[in-house]
């Protein structure tokens, strides 16, 4: 067997590799061994890309290239162990805002190195939507990061003139295009690497923080899109494959989470959220009272329930609660009380965050209802406890059509005989509006972080 | 390579439908776990950047080429490592919940000793 036959092989492997891992994370039983067949078939690769021949043409470059990784592994794998689980969202964008620079970088060296007036049209036209692609999403995984951690605000950034602006840098990155295709300049090529930065912070800016999750996958997809442009760029079936998997199977999970949200694509990327809300919001909610209770009213109310729904939200990942939320459960439990908790799909900052929070705080897999599960129950549930949760509790989504949010499932902790919400302050959700729910006569808030509230409550049904 | 453009056209025609089709049916939670897992498998820019890296003539495509590196490093291991975090979390899904049927017995126990063993290969596949 030839050596080109026997790399071509060794691919294949990897990518039969790739291929299962998609497959594997589909379900919760062989998710896992998924992600290991993923990373063997990496290792894989990435092994037999240092023995091939023609890998390096003098020695200094293969001593910067494993510098390079032996870095890249001492930075990357005590990065993602030790951050916190409520930063993962964050995380992933890094580690895909990452991809999209190296794409971007290995398009851009691949025309300095081929170089010239020599480059075939389409060879450029590769590069070109590498460089577009791969920045985009390096640019826009950054702002999504910085919202995340709340390097800044999470609301939608407008400005005047904001849709002729994106339009003049569209329009401008497309002459550039243009011209870098007839031309092959670098300069030109330079430029709209530069444009392409912008663009990424532009998309990004108008996004608001609840819907900043659909919009990593978003360019989770277009990494691997800018992938596959840079396998076409350097002739590598193994790039082409692997980046087309994650650029179609990214879309469809794209298209998956705005549904799971009840919203389509282009109103997730293109309406900005918070203006809508605050026309809307501030007519018909004026001045009206809230009924606030202490830690003992509600203690008691807890303890002498039957039933009782947990229903946690980002609030309760940003306090790091989810253990004492296990414990109040226990103490509850304890008492005779039947308690569940009711989790929304997109609850937290990413789908399926909140099962992975309570998780680790070991709460049997046998309490944690999906929506569809938890919904019948709640009009035999006592109590429905709100802890750090609003827009997935929020009644507009279902009686107000004019609401950003309408259309959306939502847990009905509405029908529960008394509604607890644990809440830092009176300000709205994510989406950025406000919440009849807050305001019905059966309906306690409790203000506070909620890890302080549930400790609060832990110790007064201990009393109670 | 013998493989003309039109070759590689195919492929990706190909691979568009197998990524759409492999991922057709995903519960909501493990949207972010799939999410997090492909965002590892695109990391296979990796072998780009060490070809182009090798490859590399003069200071400026040496530069280029060890960022692109370094970043793509980042994007596989980085990718992995925390997919893999996430994951760990739902392991205890099939004996806890369905721990109740007869059969369960024995296949608690795979799950259990399945379970200790991917830690050990997660670590070495990361390394």
């Amino acid at each position: 067997m030839s050596r080109g036959t026997a790399t071509d092989l060794v691919y294949l492997i990897a990518i039969v590799g790739f291929i299962l891992a998609l497959k594997g994370l589909s379900s919760p039983r062989r998710a896992r061994i998924g992600n290991l067949a993923g990373a063997a078939g990496m290792l894989l690769a990435v092994a037999w890309t240092f023995s091939l021949p023609g890998v390096y043409a003098h020695e200094h470059n293969l001593l910067l290239m494993i510098i390079a990784i032996v870095a890249g592994v001492a930075i990357g794998i005590p990065a993602a162990r030790l951050v916190k689980m409520t930063a993962m969202p964050q995380m992933v964008a890094i580690f895909n805002g990452v991809g999209g620079g190296a794409a971007a970088l290995v398009s851009i060296t691949e025309f300095l190195a081929i170089g010239g007036k020599s480059i075939a049209v389409y060879k450029i036209f590769e590069v070109l939507f590498g460089v577009l692609v791969g920045s985009v999403s390096f640019a826009g995984s950054a702002i999504a990061f910085a919202k995340l951690q709340e390097l800044m605000t999470g609301r939608p950034i407008t400005y005047p003139a904001q849709q002729p602006v994106n339009a003049l840098v569209g329009a401008g990155i497309l002459a550039i295009a243009i011209a870098t295709l007839v031309t092959a300049s670098t300069p030109l090529l330079v430029a709209l690497l530069v444009l392409s930065l912008v663009l990424g912070v532009i998309f990004v800016l108008p996004i608001g923080g609840a819907d900043v999750p659909v919009l990593i996958s978003l360019l989770n997809s277009f990494t691997g899109l800018a992938v596959a442009a840079s396998g076409f760029t350097l002739n590598s079936d193994l790039l082409i494959v692997a980046g087309t998997l994650v650029g179609a199977s990214g879309m469809l999970l794209t298209r998956m989470m705005s549904q799971a949200m009840g919203r389509s694509l282009p109103n997730i990327l293109f309406s900005a959220f918070g203006s809508v809300v605050t026309a809307s919001g501030g007519e018909s909610l004026g001045d009206r009272s809230v009924r606030s209770g202490t830690s003992d009213d509600i203690g008691v109310l807890l303890a002498y329930a039957r039933k009782v729904a947990i229903v946690p939200g980002y609030g309760l990942a940003v306090a790091q609660a989810q253990h004492t939320a296990r414990e109040l459960a226990e103490a509850l439990a304890a008492r005779g009380v039947e308690v569940y908790y009711a989790i929304h799909p997109v609850a937290g900052r990413m789908p399926g965050h909140m099962n992975v929070l309570l998780a680790e705080a070991n709460v049997p897999y046998d309490q944690l209802l999906e929506m569809d599960e938890a919904n019948p129950q709640m009009a035999t549930t006592d109590v429905a406890l709100v802890v750090g949760a609003n827009d997935v509790v929020n009644p507009a989504a279902k009686t107000t059509p004019g609401s950003p949010i309408y259309g959306m499932p939502i847990i009905n902790a509405d029908q529960a005989g008394n509604v607890v919400f644990l809440k830092r302050s009176m300000r709205p959700g994510f989406a950025g509006i406000d919440n009849e729910l807050l305001y019905d006569p059966k309906t306690t808030l409790l203000f506070g972080d909620a890890k302080d509230s549930l400790t609060k409550l832990v110790a007064a049904v201990g009393s109670a | 390579m013998s493989t003309g453009i039109l070759g590689y056209v195919t492929i990706f025609v190909l691979a568009v439908f197998v990524g759409y089709e492999v991922v057709s049916k995903v519960p909501s939670i493990l949207h972010t776990p799939l999410m997090s897992g492909s965002n590892a498998i695109h990391g296979i820019i990796l072998v780009g950047t060490m070809i182009v890296l090798g490859n590399a003539h003069g200071p400026a495509q040496d530069a280029l080429g060890f960022v692109a590196v370094l970043l793509a490093t980042l994007n596989v291991v980085g990718g992995f490592v925390v997919t893999d975090r996430m994951l760990e979390m739902f392991k205890a899904r099939p004996g806890g919940a369905r721990a109740a049927r007869p059969s369960a017995g024995s296949t608690g126990g795979d799950v259990s000793a399945g379970g200790a063993g991917d830690s050990g290969a997660g670590g070495g596949a990361g390394a």
